[in-house]
């Protein structure tokens, strides 16, 4: 049963290895986890999931797995003596519960008709005010709101038990949508290209030693270029439209962007490239930078990035004429096309979720463009990118 | 809670402490990893007592708790011992008879110290996210296995009792997926609003009801508002609290839609970020002018 569940884990995407089961198993033998469900849960969350943005799936694959299955454990507790559920119940409830249920006709008549309808139930239940199960307002159950229910699934729940994998919680962490600075700077970190280049001012110990060694002791002092990240990087921002509901993440990936690389270069654009892009969103209009002039001036070693939601008209990227702006001699589309045969590592960051970009038509225009080299702004999406840039 | 226990159970479960709340899930990642004895590593947003679940499961299970804080420049070697090689050469410049023993000069570290405690131990490696990103791969056999060689001495050190390994991380670098599959994982999660009453309870529970009704609807609208770049967290809402009873701040004081302050009184214990107190405002602004519309 175990190893199906291990296994129901693996294809929903829960990382999870052969040494963790063995451990899930040890753990459970050394009675970690007493016959309750939700005990069994939480052991098995901390044995097999160890980041906390798998465990949304886990709780899918739990609830999947585990569907009906609880009833066996509420099997198992059907066979339990008639005593062991009386000192139960007094464990559970305060005097004044007892005094309400005494007035409900006592605890006997309570385990009497607890007995009768486990006689009758048949199948898994949830809510309702009769049968057992989860969530409802019958005496029998757990979960429930009825003062003198019976919690059937041992002890252990501490407050309302609604079934904790079913709640799902944890689904915000799934999938990296959390980019922060910092998490931006670590994915970027990977694009690090460490060169020595420029004037030999560090002193070199390694260097020293050695050729000290060969001239027989006598000191020769080496000096050798700072170490620094050789990689250069020309980045293309969207500004504007229905590119401010992306601001704060744009933000942060510059801010993250800037400090980690020395020569990066940015300029802004609207919607698409066209012939010339601006530094200064203030002045846009004025001082503009012709993209003549960026084909001579960088070479072909600077990674190109494009940041934006290409999401606009197909017309103004495939149109002479076609931006909202201003009137283009030349459609966007042959720009991109320069600047990709000039750049030939690039990639374009959408902040646009990418389950949406099959219906944005302009967005599979640009895709084609950039032959596929489009990736969703997230961290995931940002590793893949790097990877492309790296290549 | 405490009824549904059984009075039996050893008392080397952990339950929380007085001090402490600990959640279901937690306490079964908790007892999970001292039953096995293997490490437990434990995530969240930064001020939900991560480091604090260590000293506590040291004060529980009356265990002697040694802390390994770390650091960006921390080596896993540092953990284990270190070779004080300067004060031996210093020593044998001053003719110093300890020079001939070298043992003189290794100092243990604190895994080392946790290892060759008498009694079990309860160790906390915290932050090991700040570390190389190989630090944690470069410990993966000592905390397996329990034990380490000094070269320099020809020593194995073992740890007679396996000691109880609390590892804190806020998720700045990933850890090696081999390091992740030695260790019990728990993430805690930022606390409801009636776990959040009950660890209030634990810190001040002299506390009146409304003060508290009224600091908690703050303490929550405040982290719901959109866009904020650090959300207050409980270690920052018990400052505050502390705060309010230092001043002696009315609850009425703290209704956020009163008309005539814009912010929660000492709002510079929950909010720590310019451009946050900012933001704030502006929402609040906003707010009122609809009202008033």
């Amino acid at each position: 049963m175990l190893t199906r569940f291990f296994y129901t884990l693996r294809e929903a995407g829960v990382p999870a290895s052969v040494t963790e089961y063995l451990t899930l198993l040890e753990a459970l033998k050394q009675g970690c986890a007493n016959y309750s469900v939700d005990d069994f849960y939480f052991l098995a969350r901390a044995t097999l999931v160890k980041d906390e943005k798998h465990f949304d799936r886990f709780d899918k694959a739990f609830a999947q797995h585990f569907k009906g299955i609880e009833q066996a454990f509420d099997f198992l507790q059907r066979e339990l003596p008639e005593e062991w559920l009386r000192k139960l119940a007094e464990r559970h409830f305060t005097p004044e519960e007892m005094a309400k249920i005494e007035a409900l006709g006592g605890l006997d008549k309570l385990l009497e008709t607890l007995k009768q309808r486990l006689e009758e139930q048949k199948g898994r239940h949830e809510g309702g005010n009769k049968w057992i199960g989860t969530g409802g307002t019958s005496p029998f159950g757990h979960g429930g709101y009825n003062p003198e229910g019976i919690r059937i699934g041992g002890p252990g729940g501490q407050k309302k038990a609604v079934k904790v994998w079913e709640r799902r919680e944890f689904r915000n962490l799934d999938d990296g949508l959390e980019l922060g600075t910092r998490n931006i700077k670590v994915a970027l970190r990977k694009l690090r290209r460490f060169a020595r280049e420029g004037a030999a001012d560090q002193f070199d110990i390694d260097g020293t030693i050695s050729a000290t060694a060969r001239n027989a002791g006598l000191l020769d002092l080496r000096f050798q270029p700072e170490r620094h990240n050789a990689l250069k990087i020309l980045l293309f921002l969207d500004v504007g439209g229905s590119m401010e509901s992306h601001v704060r993440v744009c933000e942060e990936l510059f801010s993250a962007a800037r400090s980690e690389f020395k020569h990066l270069e940015y300029f802004y654009f609207h919607n698409f490239i066209y012939e010339s892009v601006w530094k200064d969103s203030r002045r846009r209009h004025g001082e503009r930078t012709s993209m003549f002039d960026i084909l001579r001036k960088y070479p072909p070693d600077y990674r190109v990035i494009f940041v934006g939601d290409a999401s606009m008209s197909p017309y103004e990227i495939m149109q002479p004429g076609g931006s909202i702006e201003h009137w283009n001699d030349e459609a966007g589309a042959v720009w991109m096309q320069r600047l990709t045969q000039r750049f030939h590592r690039h990639a374009w960051l959408n902040p646009e979720p990418e389950d949406r970009w099959d219906y944005i038509q302009s967005i599979g225009i640009a895709r084609q463009l950039l032959a596929d080299r489009m990736y969703p702004l997230t961290l995931r999406g940002l590793d893949d990118a790097i990877k492309a840039l790296k290549a | 809670m405490s009824q549904t226990r059984n009075p039996s159970a050893p008392s080397s479960k952990f339950e929380g402490t007085e001090r402490y709340v600990a959640t279901e899930d937690l306490m079964m990642a908790v007892n999970a990893a001292v039953t096995l004895a293997r490490p437990l590593l434990v995530k969240g947003e930064p001020g939900t007592g991560k480091t604090q679940l260590a000293e506590e499961i040291a004060r529980a299970l009356d265990k002697p708790l040694y802390r390994w804080h770390v650091k960006s420049t921390t080596k896993a070697q540092h953990g284990l011992y270190e070779y004080d090689a300067v004060s031996r050469l210093r020593d044998s410049q001053l003719g110093d008879a300890k020079v001939h023993d070298i043992g003189n000069y290794i100092i243990p570290g604190r895994l080392w110290e946790a290892f060759r405690s008498e009694r079990q131990a309860v160790l906390l490696i915290d932050e090991i996210d700040k570390a190389d990103i190989e630090f944690p791969n470069d410990l993966l056999l000592e905390l397996d296995r329990m034990e380490f060689y000094v070269h320099e001495t020809r020593e194995l050190v073992r740890a007679e009792r396996r000691p109880i390994v609390i590892i804190t991380s806020n998720n700045e670098k990933e850890l090696p997926d081999a390091f992740l599959r030695r260790c019990f994982f728990h993430f805690i999660r930022f606390p409801d609003v009636e776990t959040m009453t009950r660890i209030i309870g634990v810190h001040y529970p002299e506390l009146k009801r409304e003060l508290l009704a009224e600091a908690l609807n703050a303490f929550y609208k405040l982290r719901e508002v959109p866009g904020l770049k650090k959300k207050p967290s409980t270690s920052e809402l018990l400052d505050w609290i502390k705060l309010l009873l230092a001043e002696d701040i009315p609850p009425e004081a703290l209704r956020t839609d009163d008309p005539r302050k814009s912010l929660p009184p000492l709002y510079g214990a929950l909010l720590k970020n310019e451009q946050d107190v900012h933001l704030f405002e502006q929402l609040i602004f906003l707010q009122r002018r609809q009202s008033r519309q």
